[in-house]
Protein backbone atom coordinates (compact mmCIF):
# COMPACT_ATOMS: atom_id res chain seq x y z
CA UNK A 1 0.00 0.00 0.00
CA UNK A 2 1.45 3.14 -1.00
CA UNK A 3 0.72 5.93 1.14
CA UNK A 4 -0.52 9.52 0.18
CA UNK A 5 -0.48 12.50 3.05
CA UNK A 6 -1.52 16.32 2.13
CA UNK A 7 -1.33 18.74 4.21
CA UNK A 8 -4.24 21.75 5.27
CA UNK A 9 -3.79 25.03 7.41
CA UNK A 10 -6.39 26.64 9.87
CA UNK A 11 -5.89 28.79 12.22
CA UNK A 12 -8.56 28.69 15.20
CA UNK A 13 -8.82 29.18 19.25
CA UNK A 14 -9.35 27.21 21.99
CA UNK A 15 -9.25 27.19 25.71
CA UNK A 16 -8.92 23.98 27.81
CA UNK A 17 -10.84 23.68 30.69
CA UNK A 18 -12.18 20.53 32.10
CA UNK A 19 -16.15 21.66 33.64
CA UNK A 20 -15.26 18.48 35.93
CA UNK A 21 -12.73 19.80 37.57
CA UNK A 22 -12.37 22.91 40.26
CA UNK A 23 -10.90 26.46 38.69
CA UNK A 24 -7.70 25.73 41.05
CA UNK A 25 -7.27 21.64 39.84
CA UNK A 26 -7.67 23.23 36.15
CA UNK A 27 -5.20 25.84 36.30
CA UNK A 28 -3.16 23.83 37.69
CA UNK A 29 -3.51 21.03 34.92
CA UNK A 30 -3.62 23.59 31.99
CA UNK A 31 -1.68 26.35 33.19
CA UNK A 32 -1.88 28.74 30.48
CA UNK A 33 -3.69 27.23 28.39
CA UNK A 34 -6.62 27.60 30.94
CA UNK A 35 -6.70 31.75 30.28
CA UNK A 36 -10.73 32.06 30.81
CA UNK A 37 -9.95 34.59 27.31
CA UNK A 38 -8.77 31.66 25.17
CA UNK A 39 -5.93 31.69 22.78
CA UNK A 40 -5.32 30.42 19.32
CA UNK A 41 -2.95 28.02 16.74
CA UNK A 42 -1.88 28.06 13.35
CA UNK A 43 -2.67 24.48 12.97
CA UNK A 44 -1.74 22.49 10.74
CA UNK A 45 -3.94 18.75 9.48
CA UNK A 46 -1.74 16.43 7.77
CA UNK A 47 -4.60 13.86 5.72
CA UNK A 48 -3.02 10.18 5.02
CA UNK A 49 -4.74 8.00 2.72
CA UNK A 50 -3.72 4.58 1.62
CA UNK A 51 -4.32 2.13 -1.30
CA UNK A 52 -2.93 0.93 -4.78
CA UNK A 53 -0.86 3.56 -7.53
CA UNK A 54 -3.44 3.23 -10.03
CA UNK A 55 -1.34 1.62 -12.99
CA UNK A 56 -3.44 4.44 -15.94
CA UNK A 57 -2.91 7.48 -13.92
CA UNK A 58 0.16 6.93 -11.44
CA UNK A 59 -1.75 8.29 -8.77
CA UNK A 60 -3.47 6.73 -5.60
CA UNK A 61 -5.83 9.38 -5.51
CA UNK A 62 -6.68 12.27 -7.11
CA UNK A 63 -5.94 15.09 -5.00
CA UNK A 64 -8.63 17.47 -5.69
CA UNK A 65 -10.90 15.13 -4.28
CA UNK A 66 -9.63 14.77 -1.45
CA UNK A 67 -9.61 18.93 -0.77
CA UNK A 68 -12.84 19.50 -1.55
CA UNK A 69 -13.80 16.33 1.14
CA UNK A 70 -11.52 18.84 3.57
CA UNK A 71 -12.67 21.76 2.38
CA UNK A 72 -16.54 20.52 2.70
CA UNK A 73 -16.56 18.42 6.02
CA UNK A 74 -14.13 19.53 7.98
CA UNK A 75 -12.64 23.09 7.32
CA UNK A 76 -15.98 24.82 7.55
CA UNK A 77 -16.31 23.66 11.31
CA UNK A 78 -12.67 24.54 12.63
CA UNK A 79 -10.81 27.13 10.47
CA UNK A 80 -11.27 30.65 11.97
CA UNK A 81 -13.34 29.32 14.78
CA UNK A 82 -13.50 29.15 18.47
CA UNK A 83 -13.18 25.26 18.75
CA UNK A 84 -15.04 25.70 22.21
CA UNK A 85 -18.55 26.59 20.51
CA UNK A 86 -18.27 22.94 18.56
CA UNK A 87 -21.11 20.53 19.56
CA UNK A 88 -18.52 17.99 19.76
CA UNK A 89 -16.54 20.56 22.57
CA UNK A 90 -19.92 20.83 24.50
CA UNK A 91 -18.07 18.48 27.01
CA UNK A 92 -15.32 17.40 25.51
CA UNK A 93 -12.38 19.70 26.45
CA UNK A 94 -10.72 21.11 22.96
CA UNK A 95 -7.03 19.28 23.23
CA UNK A 96 -5.25 18.73 20.05
CA UNK A 97 -5.99 15.22 21.40
CA UNK A 98 -9.54 15.16 20.89
CA UNK A 99 -9.24 17.72 17.95
CA UNK A 100 -6.99 14.72 16.17
CA UNK A 101 -9.86 12.20 16.73
CA UNK A 102 -12.88 14.58 15.67
CA UNK A 103 -11.20 15.61 12.51
CA UNK A 104 -10.45 11.57 11.82
CA UNK A 105 -14.29 11.01 12.95
CA UNK A 106 -15.69 14.34 10.58
CA UNK A 107 -13.58 12.69 7.40
CA UNK A 108 -14.55 9.11 7.60
CA UNK A 109 -18.24 10.21 7.93
CA UNK A 110 -18.25 11.56 4.58
CA UNK A 111 -15.66 9.66 2.95
CA UNK A 112 -15.65 8.83 -0.68
CA UNK A 113 -16.58 5.32 -1.93
CA UNK A 114 -14.43 3.09 -3.78
CA UNK A 115 -12.48 2.81 -5.54
CA UNK A 116 -11.26 6.06 -3.52
CA UNK A 117 -8.43 4.96 -1.12
CA UNK A 118 -8.80 4.50 2.22
CA UNK A 119 -8.48 6.64 5.36
CA UNK A 120 -5.31 6.00 7.08
CA UNK A 121 -5.46 8.53 9.75
CA UNK A 122 -4.63 12.39 10.51
CA UNK A 123 -1.75 13.86 12.17
CA UNK A 124 -2.25 18.04 13.61
CA UNK A 125 0.25 20.29 14.58
CA UNK A 126 -1.05 22.47 16.97
CA UNK A 127 2.51 24.09 16.85
CA UNK A 128 6.22 22.99 15.25
CA UNK A 129 6.65 21.48 18.30
CA UNK A 130 3.03 19.89 19.19
CA UNK A 131 2.35 16.65 17.25
CA UNK A 132 -0.61 14.69 17.55
CA UNK A 133 -1.34 11.44 15.33
CA UNK A 134 -4.31 9.43 15.44
CA UNK A 135 -3.44 5.84 15.48
CA UNK A 136 -4.00 4.23 11.99
CA UNK A 137 -0.76 6.40 10.96
CA UNK A 138 1.36 3.81 13.24
CA UNK A 139 -0.31 0.95 11.98
CA UNK A 140 1.21 -1.94 9.42
CA UNK B 1 15.90 0.67 15.03
CA UNK B 2 14.84 3.60 12.28
CA UNK B 3 17.19 6.22 10.38
CA UNK B 4 16.43 8.57 7.70
CA UNK B 5 18.64 10.74 5.60
CA UNK B 6 17.49 13.66 3.77
CA UNK B 7 17.93 15.13 0.43
CA UNK B 8 16.31 17.72 -2.17
CA UNK B 9 16.45 17.98 -5.57
CA UNK B 10 14.47 19.95 -8.32
CA UNK B 11 13.07 19.30 -11.06
CA UNK B 12 10.15 19.86 -13.70
CA UNK B 13 7.92 17.77 -14.62
CA UNK B 14 4.24 17.31 -16.52
CA UNK B 15 1.12 14.92 -15.39
CA UNK B 16 0.08 14.16 -18.66
CA UNK B 17 -0.19 11.32 -20.83
CA UNK B 18 1.04 11.44 -24.53
CA UNK B 19 -1.63 8.67 -25.45
CA UNK B 20 -4.87 10.51 -24.20
CA UNK B 21 -6.21 13.47 -25.36
CA UNK B 22 -5.82 16.95 -24.25
CA UNK B 23 -9.28 16.99 -22.74
CA UNK B 24 -8.92 13.35 -20.72
CA UNK B 25 -5.15 15.09 -19.50
CA UNK B 26 -6.83 18.12 -18.12
CA UNK B 27 -9.77 15.97 -16.55
CA UNK B 28 -7.37 13.61 -15.15
CA UNK B 29 -4.50 15.48 -14.17
CA UNK B 30 -5.46 19.36 -13.85
CA UNK B 31 -3.03 22.28 -14.48
CA UNK B 32 -0.18 19.67 -13.67
CA UNK B 33 -1.27 18.27 -17.51
CA UNK B 34 0.33 21.05 -19.27
CA UNK B 35 2.80 19.39 -21.36
CA UNK B 36 5.32 22.54 -21.14
CA UNK B 37 6.13 21.34 -17.56
CA UNK B 38 6.54 23.01 -14.05
CA UNK B 39 8.67 22.57 -11.29
CA UNK B 40 9.13 21.28 -7.50
CA UNK B 41 11.31 21.58 -5.01
CA UNK B 42 11.31 17.63 -3.87
CA UNK B 43 12.84 16.22 -1.01
CA UNK B 44 13.15 12.82 -0.25
CA UNK B 45 13.59 11.18 3.01
CA UNK B 46 15.27 7.84 2.81
CA UNK B 47 14.08 5.46 5.88
CA UNK B 48 16.55 2.43 6.63
CA UNK B 49 16.13 -0.08 9.53
CA UNK B 50 18.34 -2.64 11.19
CA UNK B 51 20.35 -3.16 14.12
CA UNK B 52 23.12 -1.03 15.24
CA UNK B 53 26.80 -2.70 14.70
CA UNK B 54 27.79 -3.42 18.49
CA UNK B 55 31.37 -1.63 17.86
CA UNK B 56 30.52 0.99 15.94
CA UNK B 57 27.19 1.68 17.27
CA UNK B 58 25.96 2.40 13.80
CA UNK B 59 23.40 0.57 11.85
CA UNK B 60 25.41 1.95 8.49
CA UNK B 61 27.55 5.13 8.23
CA UNK B 62 25.33 8.26 7.46
CA UNK B 63 28.34 9.44 4.90
CA UNK B 64 27.56 6.13 2.99
CA UNK B 65 24.02 7.20 2.60
CA UNK B 66 24.50 10.44 1.29
CA UNK B 67 26.93 9.12 -1.25
CA UNK B 68 24.11 6.78 -2.29
CA UNK B 69 21.54 9.25 -2.84
CA UNK B 70 24.14 11.47 -4.23
CA UNK B 71 24.39 8.75 -6.66
CA UNK B 72 20.98 7.11 -7.30
CA UNK B 73 18.80 10.03 -6.93
CA UNK B 74 20.43 13.73 -6.91
CA UNK B 75 22.29 12.91 -10.01
CA UNK B 76 19.99 11.90 -12.19
CA UNK B 77 16.67 13.91 -10.73
CA UNK B 78 18.44 17.73 -9.97
CA UNK B 79 17.41 20.32 -12.64
CA UNK B 80 16.12 17.65 -15.30
CA UNK B 81 12.70 17.59 -16.85
CA UNK B 82 11.73 13.97 -15.88
CA UNK B 83 9.52 12.80 -18.59
CA UNK B 84 11.98 14.35 -20.88
CA UNK B 85 14.85 13.42 -19.21
CA UNK B 86 14.96 10.30 -16.72
CA UNK B 87 13.68 7.03 -17.62
CA UNK B 88 11.36 5.51 -16.55
CA UNK B 89 9.26 8.92 -16.89
CA UNK B 90 9.30 9.02 -20.95
CA UNK B 91 6.53 6.40 -20.76
CA UNK B 92 5.55 6.06 -16.99
CA UNK B 93 3.37 9.69 -15.67
CA UNK B 94 5.90 11.07 -12.73
CA UNK B 95 3.30 11.31 -10.52
CA UNK B 96 4.81 11.39 -6.77
CA UNK B 97 3.82 7.94 -6.24
CA UNK B 98 5.31 6.69 -9.59
CA UNK B 99 8.55 8.76 -8.32
CA UNK B 100 8.76 7.93 -4.77
CA UNK B 101 8.35 3.91 -6.06
CA UNK B 102 11.22 4.63 -8.98
CA UNK B 103 13.31 5.92 -6.19
CA UNK B 104 12.69 2.75 -3.90
CA UNK B 105 13.68 0.95 -6.85
CA UNK B 106 16.87 2.82 -7.52
CA UNK B 107 18.09 2.94 -4.16
CA UNK B 108 16.89 -1.15 -3.19
CA UNK B 109 19.77 -2.52 -4.92
CA UNK B 110 22.43 -0.42 -2.77
CA UNK B 111 20.66 -2.02 0.32
CA UNK B 112 21.17 -5.58 -0.04
CA UNK B 113 22.87 -7.93 1.89
CA UNK B 114 23.86 -5.25 4.70
CA UNK B 115 23.40 -4.37 8.41
CA UNK B 116 20.79 -1.72 7.06
CA UNK B 117 17.47 -2.33 5.33
CA UNK B 118 15.61 -0.18 3.19
CA UNK B 119 12.13 0.37 5.07
CA UNK B 120 10.47 3.49 3.45
CA UNK B 121 10.58 6.08 0.77
CA UNK B 122 8.83 9.55 1.51
CA UNK B 123 8.76 12.17 -1.31
CA UNK B 124 7.68 15.16 -0.98
CA UNK B 125 6.38 16.85 -4.07
CA UNK B 126 5.68 20.40 -2.09
CA UNK B 127 5.50 20.68 1.60
CA UNK B 128 1.75 20.42 1.45
CA UNK B 129 2.34 16.65 -0.62
CA UNK B 130 3.91 13.73 0.33
CA UNK B 131 3.86 9.84 -0.44
CA UNK B 132 5.82 6.87 1.77
CA UNK B 133 6.16 3.85 -0.80
CA UNK B 134 7.44 0.63 0.46
CA UNK B 135 7.90 -2.75 -0.93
Amino acid sequence: MTRVTRQYRFSASHRLHAPMLSEEANRATYGKCNNPYGHGHDYVLQVCVGGPIDSETGMVMDPRKLDELVETAVMPHLRMRNLNDLSAFSEKVPTTENLAMLAERMLSESWLPAPFPELVGVRILETKRNIFETPGLRAN
Amino acid sequence: MYITRRAEFSASHACYRPDWSEERNREVFGEAANPRGHGHNYAVEVTLEGEPDPVTGMIIDLKEVKTILEREVIAPFDHRFLNHEVPPFETVVPTPENIARDIWRRLAPSFTGGRARLANVRLFETEDLFVDYAE
